[in-house]
């Protein structure tokens, strides 16, 4: 065994090394050996993050038929790094009646419930933080200290847009989480284990070919659960200016901004890992680890970019909207998919793998077109009630 | 070594993170606060009494029905899990189990809670 084919288990075993040599006692050890490991990765994510900060500029810019960032460095490269300086020495003001405690922990929660997550997400066969037996819940049970800091923010602030920015948010997240969890469910019937590893092993077949309308439909609901437009309730810059973060300046509106831009990456990570094979790619990832942290982090990277085409093509829906579209059509198409999969699974268990993938397939297909007519057929009553029939009698011209 | 250690682990760093990045901040940046600095923002409108008032009870319904689909979908994962061990028996109770929380659903739609009214 090789650094390059196992290089945590060998710098663990290294660390261990010295570090019981030093007299140490062997858990103390393994615990110092965890903390430097998670720092590590918590410092490169942190890194990442200011590479997104660069990349979400310079993608709405384009998106906005603009140049974006040009000045620092080569291709404006710099310019995320003079943004944190800036956010650093700012002066940070805080409202004279907020809630001090409050206020200042919501950001810190922001960023930590996105940090979290990556201790689920298996990187590499061998590179995964913590191989949790139940790491579908943990991913939501992370999720909701984000929704805990939004609240917190927007209640601390004592600031009207910043309360109405972050109640409307609130109520699109936990309505939005329902379809989620009910899409987890069938990765989580497929591969027949909560874990987030088991699940990529278990992605022999992507489960995009086995449940594609489960794809589409934890994508829409992550979308929402990020607060990104067309569900960007939070912000709402036309009426709200800057809704829940609009009282923060300075490092914690840092955190926020920062926490946002990660939590799209991470989700597009998990759309990848629950759908699209995580690290898998036709067997490149057995070659060798860092290939196929390669590997995730492009498709993550691909997902990310899909969540920004998104946002910046699409406009903001009316929260009334935005929930019926959630109660009377996600989350019944979410639960009644999750029916049909875990039926077929079970009816098409012994046949052979195409006629599987197919007849799961097309029963996606199917309650996906189900679900559009019956939505079409229900909107088209809903206007014909409101649309009154044109007058027969011709009205003179002036 | 216990995986929950590890978890644990990640919280701590995770908090380590933002509060030294706001610490650092906290010690460079310039502290000159003053009562108009300190003013609720409000597109330069003086601001009108408290922001900690009675708010719309819809969000309060939306809540309520988020908990009733959240504690059902908690239930189901452990079904999710051992479903290829059980069969066909345990599937239709499944459904079962979910057309049964579909009632609650429908009953609120019809009550009309599901309006943003």
């Amino acid at each position: 065994m090789s650094f390059w084919n196992d290089p945590l288990k060998v710098a663990a075993d290294w660390l261990m090394g010295i570090f019981t040599g030093w007299g140490m006692p062997e858990l103390l050890a393994q615990v110092l050996i965890g903390f430097l490991g998670i720092f590590i990765l918590v410092a490169l994510l942190m890194v990442l993050d200011i590479a997104l900060v660069w990349v979400e500029r310079k993608v709405v810019a384009r998106f906005q038929d603009r140049i974006g960032p040009n000045r620092l460095g080569p291709f404006g490269l710099i310019q995320p790094f003079a943004d944190i300086v800036k956010l650093i020495i700012k002066e940070d003001t805080t409202p004279g009646g907020a809630d001090k405690v409050v206020y200042n922990i919501a950001p810190m929660l922001s960023m930590m419930s996105v940090l979290i997550l990556w201790a689920v997400v298996p990187l590499a066969p061998t590179i995964l933080g913590v191989d949790l037996n139940i790491g579908v819940l943990y991913i939501i049970a992370a999720g909701a200290i984000g929704t805990l800091s939004i609240i917190m923010a927007g209640w601390s602030s004592n600031n009207k847009f910043a309360l109405i920015g972050a109640f409307r948010q609130v109520a699109v997240m936990v309505s939005f989480e329902i379809p989620m969890l009910a899409t987890l469910l069938i990765p989580t019937i497929l591969a027949g284990s909560m874990g987030t590893s088991a699940i990529v092993e278990g992605q022999t077949i992507w489960y995009f070919l086995l449940s594609p309308l489960g794809a589409l439909i934890f994508l829409i609901a992550a979308i929402a659960e990020l607060g990104r437009a067309p569900f960007d309730m939070a912000e709402g810059e036309s009426e709200l200016v800057s809704g829940y973060n609009i009282e923060y300046s300075g490092m914690k509106f840092g955190m926020f901004y920062a926490g946002e831009l990660l939590h799209a990456f991470t989700f597009g990570g998990f759309w990848a890992i629950m759908f699209f094979g995580g690290y898998r790619f036709f067997g490149l990832e057995k070659v060798s680890p860092f290939l196929a942290i390669a590997i995730i982090l492009f498709k993550a990277f691909i997902g990310y970019w899909i969540i920004m085409w998104v946002k910046y093509t699409l406009m903001r829906i009316r929260i009334d909207h935005m929930l019926s579209f959630n109660w009377k059509f996600l989350t019944p198409l979410a639960f009644v998919l999750l029916m049909v999969t875990a039926l077929m699974n079970t009816l098409l268990a012994g046949t052979p793998t195409w006629l599987y993938i197919a007849g799961m397939f097309l029963s996606n297909i199917l309650v996906g077109w189900g679900a559009l007519e019956i939505a079409r057929s229900y909107s088209r009553r809903e206007r014909e009630k409101v649309e009154r029939p044109k007058p027969v009698v011709e009205t003179a011209h002036h | 070594m216990n995986p929950w250690i590890f978890v644990g682990l990640f919280l701590v760093v995770g908090l380590i993170i933002p509060v030294g990045a706001i610490a650092v901040a906290w010690i460079l940046a310039p502290k000159k606060p003053n009562p108009i600095k300190q003013t609720t923002y409000e597109c330069g409108i003086e601001t009108v009494g408290e922001s900690w008032v009675q708010f719309k009870a819809q969000y309060y319904i939306f809540a309520l029905v988020f908990l009733v689909f959240d504690v059902e979908t908690v239930f189901l994962f452990p079904w999710a899990v051992k479903l290829g061990a059980l069969g066909l028996f345990a599937v239709v109770e499944g459904i079962i189990f979910i057309l049964i929380l579909f009632a609650g659903l429908v009953y609120t739609w019809r009550k009309g809670m599901l309006e943003w009214a």
